[in-house]
């Protein structure tokens, strides 16, 4: 008897085993096929800019030149065009999530604070072509009518806020990006105001501390938390496409104006690639893409290890 | 002698009238950041919903200066391409969700978690020249294939991390006590803990459907577009984004308006799922909040 149960319990084991590890090695290749998906994204941009690497070398990320007709091509303007539309987005978005988050956290009450981030995920929900179309009929042209006049009466002998743009230019390119990304900035904010224990505004409270004072603090030690969050805005901001291209002017210039057009890294493989003349013309596009995923893989790697490692440190406190 | 209560309290009234401004600034900005999003809102609905009536879900786009016609293909492209992106991303996603949650006892899987994270940050632009690549060069032709594949990519990472989430607010308890009955681990976790956590899954799917139909850069150079039809999975097809960008930056009245329409269509897309996300998942974060 005892003998048929011990058969019987190896019997059961092995089909389990064999299942189990079926379908572990199942999930386990799905998981697989998202990192082989990453390394098969970069090396498939990486093979494919090959004409355009080989014929400018790194002289294409500092050329100025972009030139189907004499197939000369650098990104140096789409670069400086990503970089201060970015830059511009996260003076704007910055303060401006921080104080979301701290309303949300310190401030609103549970119906209020519920509205308002249910408000801020649908703004983050909305497509980027809605951003640019606004972006096109409301934001440009008041940026043209009303803004860029009255900055210009008062601020206009600085050379940024100089020049005649028409309303589409760096600038309001940084503000649609602005609305863009507080909300993924909020988003993380909030989460690591969260993971501050409560103790430790307790504490500043029962020092005398303000209520913003205690909030501060709880700021502060949360530091590295919103330097990741920020960096993720960047990274969103830096990739994002359609609303830039719809805004931006689309000139591929350096000018010392934000009002002023320019162009963007994202935009200009939007504006190009489907009707490239050439190899090499998307050779070099896709070299631009190429720039761009490296970018961002770096910006997004350095701002999720930055929130991990918050986190974990908020956890063990 | 000093009058040492009147400089404390002079002090303290300056710094609670710090407290109060920096809060009310704070609340200024939550007012800051929802603006946009109501006057988008607003002004898309009353753009778009004028120009709205059933001709334009049902007839072809009209060249121009002809006046009506709608665009019925390319809201028939935008549910093809994104049933093709489901039918990809969400095994993917769900599968490599169960495999980070349910087997994460190594290194390997925070890896894959690092990864989702990066895919989810990798530009929606880079993700259409990658299609573009893969399917579009060896095709020799703009496809749907190639972009409901660049979609279901975007879709990943929300499914994964949706699934993540969903799973581990699966009480071990469940999975102990169906192990206990001699469930194999396999049909536990499909059985019991997928089921358990399904609700959440679907409204995490729900999000990243609305996401993927907005989605227009990974769409211009993979599905590409067209003005009729679409016959065939293997020929361009059209799609609501890449309309209204092409609308968008024409310098046609009559074409402003369609594309009006259609921002109006996704935005009430997106605006419907999010309350149906939300509804649906407001217990369960009032609980763990």
């Amino acid at each position: 008897m005892p003998d048929i149960e011990a058969k019987e319990r190896k019997i059961i084991k092995s089909t389990r085993k064999l299942s189990d590890i079926l379908f572990e090695n199942a999930t386990f290749l799905f998981a697989l096929l998202i990192a082989a998906i990453v390394i098969y994204i970069f090396y498939e941009m990486f093979m494919d800019s090959a004409e355009s690497r080989e014929k400018f070398g790194f002289g294409f990320i500092t050329s100025l030149n972009w030139d189907s007709v004499r197939g000369e091509y650098g990104a140096m303007t789409f670069i400086y065009g990503t970089v201060v539309s970015s830059v511009i987005a996260l003076i704007i978005a910055l303060p401006v999530s921080i104080g979301v988050a701290v309303f949300l956290t310190e401030i609103a009450n549970s119906i209020t604070r519920s509205a308002v981030s249910f408000l801020i995920e649908i703004l983050a929900a909305i497509p980027s072509i809605i951003f640019g179309f606004w972006g096109i009929y409301v934001l440009a042209p008041f940026m043209r009518t009303v803004i860029q006049p009255s900055v210009q009466s008062v601020f206009g002998f600085i050379p940024i806020f100089g020049g005649s743009g028409a309303g589409f230019g760096l600038l309001t390119a940084g503000i649609i990006l602005a609305i863009m990304i507080t909300p993924i900035i909020t988003a993380i904010t909030r989460d690591v105001l969260k993971a501050i224990p409560v103790s430790q505004r307790e504490a500043a409270y029962a020092l005398g501390a303000t209520k913003w004072e205690a909030i501060k603090m709880a700021l502060l030690n949360a530091k590295s938390g919103i330097l990741g969050a920020t960096v993720l805005g960047l990274g969103r901001a830096v990739g994002e496409t359609m609303a830039v291209t719809m805004v931006i002017g689309n000139k591929a210039q350096i000018k010392e104006s934000l009002f002023e057009p320019a162009y963007s890294m994202a935009s200009v493989i939007a504006n190009e690639f489907a009707e490239a003349s050439g190899t090499l013309h998307i050779s070099a596009l896709i070299e631009v893409g190429l720039i761009l995923f490296g970018v961002t893989f770096i910006i997004n790697s350095f701002a999720r290890l930055l929130i991990y490692s918050f986190t974990k440190k908020a956890q063990t406190r | 002698m000093t009058d040492y209560y009147s400089m404390i309290k002079n002090n303290s009234r300056g710094r609670k009238l710090k407290s109060r401004v920096m809060l009310f600034l704070c609340v200024f900005a939550a007012m800051l950041a929802i603006l946009p999003l109501v006057y988008i809102f607003f002004y898309t609905t009353i753009q778009g919903a004028s120009s709205l009536n059933l001709e334009f879900f049902t007839e072809l786009p009209k060249p121009v200066g002809e006046t009506g016609g709608g665009m019925a293909n390319a809201i028939a492209g935008t549910a093809i391409l994104v049933g093709l992106g489901s039918i990809f991303g969400i095994p993917v996603g769900i599968l490599a969700g169960i495999y980070v949650t349910e087997y994460s006892k190594n290194m390997f899987a925070n890896i894959i978690k690092f990864v989702t994270d990066v895919l989810s940050g990798i530009p929606s632009i880079i993700i259409g020249i990658f299609a573009y690549g893969l399917i579009v060069i060896p095709m020799q032709r703009f496809s749907a294939y190639a972009g409901g594949f660049a979609l279901g990519l975007l879709m990943i990472p929300t499914i994964t991390r949706i699934t993540e989430e969903m799973l581990k607010l699966v009480p071990h308890n469940l999975r102990e006590a169906a192990l206990a009955l001699g469930i194999p681990r396999w049909k536990t976790t499909i059985r019991i803990v997928l089921r358990t956590a399904s609700g959440g899954i679907i409204t995490g799917i729900l999000l990243a459907v609305a996401r993927a139909a907005g989605e227009t850069a990974p769409l211009l150079f993979t599905s590409f577009g067209n003005s009729f039809w679409s016959s065939s999975l293997d020929s361009p097809m059209a799609s609501i984004p890449v309309q209204i960008f092409n609308y968008a930056i024409s310098p046609y009245d009559e074409w402003h308006r369609k594309a009006w329409a259609g921002a109006f269509v996704l935005i009430s897309l997106v605006f419907i799922v999010s309350l149906i996300v939300r509804l649906a998942t407001r217990n369960k974060y009032s609980q763990s909040a």
